[in-house]
């Protein structure tokens, strides 16, 4: 800061006290404004910290119902989905099957070309397409038709004897599974 | 002469120089600091920068809240229980902002009081009062219109009772309560009124009369201290800068500590959300409105007229008119016996309908157990986690299942077939193809059939398969349709 003006007298002006007690008011109101902003911005970025949208995950029924399956079994499971204040509950249709490697797998029944859901057709054994005839393997890999991909796996665990999943939706259409909700 | 001495014009930076060429904001500044003050800073006159400093909190922090509000019956609750339950800071700005409605009350109170007993209303200020008479209305409509918003049973009850006092106006008084209700019961048409109201109408109406109120102060000037000429000053001015403005900082310190102490530690409290079918709730309005709803309780219907209207208006109109009715320069209290009288006399007898209030509460058993559920029940909601409401559209789907069997196995067929992947989960119809609800109206079972079986030309086109289940099954699919609405 520069030295304060002095008039003939030598007692600072008053222009320049004032200019000082300017300088430390402003200061001040600039810190009490940038403390009481704090909860302003927290509360405004709120739902960038914490989890506003998120899908909850599903029981899909007792582990041990899927142990020794053979065909791919069809179940309808409820699905929460948040989104701040709200949830919305709908029912989605899922199927437990093996992957080659024996291990478990939850499919989406969501076909990855348009979206139909596919079926299990017993007699041919492999999953069909209603709509357009794609066709999928036990572990849902694509054998034929306009699907763009295999169908789509959902992540899912075993939690307290209980097999849960996460139901997602993907994009269709695209040869790259890529979630879109 | 009395012109306060003006320092040298400040050397300034290139930046503020530019800048005041562009906005004279130099020659603003100064004019509003060097405004000169008769008697010089005092303590007792920073009430009105008080409530303009609680009014721009009470926007900045009503802006915020509102980024997680829903003015909706159903969902107002829900969002005021996640704002306080959930969202970081939320229950602090809230009660920041509930306190402030409180802290507005009390300030108004002592701005009016300081200006009624200094005196400071005389000498060509009729406008000046005038604009903060209609200032205070206008606060007191914020309080009302905002404490139905939370919508829990404390805000729905206080405003049953408050739209039911101006239902007791004389030939037009249901009218007013109907206006106001949105219809002759409460319910979400009311809350969009008050949201409205509090959100836009009113805070609109206060902007430009605090404009009005600052710019007619500032034409007549600072009346200065009771033995002050309100017209021609003769006392040493001092200018508003630096002295007051550091007194009304330090009382701005004051009241945010206040506020946020309070709020921090004594969060306000959300009640259940309102159960209208609860025929026990003791509605109780905020403190301050307490007194108005005791002495209402003093009038039988018949002399609602008289008690409701009569006289509440003509003090109303006494109180704005005072300027015009006291029109002696005097401006010492004790000089003025009538009008301080008077103003004394309201007051205590405000106190007095308060204090009678609370003390009936507490007297009878009856209201004093139910007063005490009431607060017990607001402050087990309080303390219960936020739960997420369950949206509507997945509710209405499992609550209106289908009974009918033949449309229960429609339904499964629906789902089988992936109809719902083009025409929507219930028929609604999406982007892909058109809704199925309704169809009862447009076709005929049997012209439904036939083109399931073999689909138009344009159906074909837009992506639709035939459908080839047995002639039962499709039976049942075309109940299944019919039955959507
Ligand atoms: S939607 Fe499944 S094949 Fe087209």
């Amino acid at each position: 800061m520069t030295p304060p003006i002095t008039d003939a007298t030598g007692a600072p002006t008053q222009h320049t006290r004032r200019s000082y007690l300017g300088w430390l008011l402003g200061l001040c109101s600039a810190g009490v404004s940038a403390i009481l902003a704090v909860p302003l911005i927290r509360f405004a970025l709120y739902p960038l910290t914490a989890k506003t949208t998120e899908t909850k995950w599903s029981d899909i029924g007792p582990s041990a119902d899927f142990q020794e399956i053979t065909t791919p079994i069809q179940r309808l499971i409820n699905v929460e989905q948040v989104d701040g204040w709200r949830k919305q509950i709908s029912d989605k249709v899922v199927y437990v099957t093996k992957t080659t490697g024996g291990e478990t797998c939850v499919l989406s029944s969501v076909c990855p070309h348009l979206g139909c859901s596919v079926q299990w057709a017993v007699a041919q054994h492999q999953f069909v397409c209603p709509c357009h005839g794609a066709t999928f393997g036990i572990d849902g890999a694509r054998l034929g038709g306009p699907a763009p991909r295999a169908m789509d796996r959902l992540d899912s665990k075993v939690e307290a004897d209980r097999l849960i999943v996460r139901y997602r939706y993907f994009r269709q259409l695209v040869p790259g599974k890529e979630v879109i909700g | 002469m009395n012109e306060p001495e003006r320092g040298p014009a400040p050397k300034t930076g290139g930046l503020f120089h530019w800048f005041d060429q562009r906005t004279g904001i130099d020659e603003i500044l100064r004019k509003s600091l060097d405004e000169p003050i008769p008697g010089g800073a005092r303590f007792a006159y920073v009430f009105g920068s008080a409530l303009l400093l609680v009014f721009i909190s009470q926007v900045i922090t009503g802006a915020f809240l509102a980024l997680y509000y829903v003015p909706s019956a159903d969902h107002a609750h829900t969002t005021v229980a996640y704002i306080m339950k959930q969202v970081s800071a939320g229950s602090f700005l809230r009660s920041i902002h509930a306190y402030g409605s409180s802290a507005m009350v009390i300030l108004l109170l002592l701005h009016v009081t300081q200006t009624f007993l200094y005196g400071s209303y005389k000498g060509r200020r009729e406008l000046l009062w005038l604009s903060g008479c209609v200032l205070f209305a206008l606060a007191l409509c914020m309080a009302f219109t905002g404490y139905l918003l939370p919508w829990d049973q404390k805000a729905y009850f206080a405003t049953v009772v408050g739209t039911n006092i101006a239902g007791e106006i004389p030939f037009v008084g249901a009218w007013i309560k109907n206006a106001m209700r949105g219809g002759v019961d409460m319910g979400t048409l009311t809350l969009s009124r008050f949201f409205v109201a509090h959100v836009f109408l009113v805070p609109a109406a206060i902007f430009s009369f605090i404009a009005l109120h600052v710019y007619m102060f500032r034409k007549a000037g600072a009346a200065g201290p009771i033995h002050e000429d309100p017209l021609t000053p003769k006392l040493p001015p001092e200018t508003f800068y630096p002295r007051q403005v550091v007194i009304d900082a330090l009382f701005a310190l004051v009241i945010i500590a206040v506020l946020a102490v309070l709020s921090q530690f004594l969060p306000f409290d959300l009640g259940p959300k309102a159960n209208p079918a609860d025929t026990r709730y003791l509605p109780r309005p905020e403190w301050y409105y307490i007194p108005i709803f005791q002495y209402l309780r003093y009038w039988p219907s018949s002399l609602s007229f008289l008690g409701v209207v009569v006289i509440p208006g003509v003090v109303a109109f006494l109180f704005a008119s005072l300027p015009f009715l006291d029109r002696r320069m005097e401006r010492r209290p004790w000089k003025r016996p009538i009008a301080v009288g008077a103003y004394v006399f309201i007051l205590l007898a405000l106190f007095g309908l308060g204090a009678v209030s609370y003390r009936n509460d507490r007297l009878d058993p009856a209201f004093a157990t139910q007063l005490l559920a009431q607060q017990k029940a607001a402050e087990e909601f309080s303390q219960q986690p936020f739960e997420l409401e369950v949206s509507q559209t997945s509710l209405a789907s499992s609550s209106a299942a289908p009974t009918d069997p033949l449309v229960v196995a429609g339904e499964k067929l629906y789902q089988a077939q992936s109809c719902g992947a083009c025409h929507g989960d219930t028929g609604a119809g999406t982007a892909a193809a058109p809704k199925l609800a309704g169809i009862k109206t447009r076709f005929s079972a049997a012209a439904l059939a036939a083109l399931l079986r073999t689909p138009s030309a344009k159906m074909t086109a837009g992506g639709m398969t035939p459908v080839t289940l047995p002639d039962p099954d499709l039976a049942a699919l075309i109940d299944y349709l019919n039955s959507l609405k």
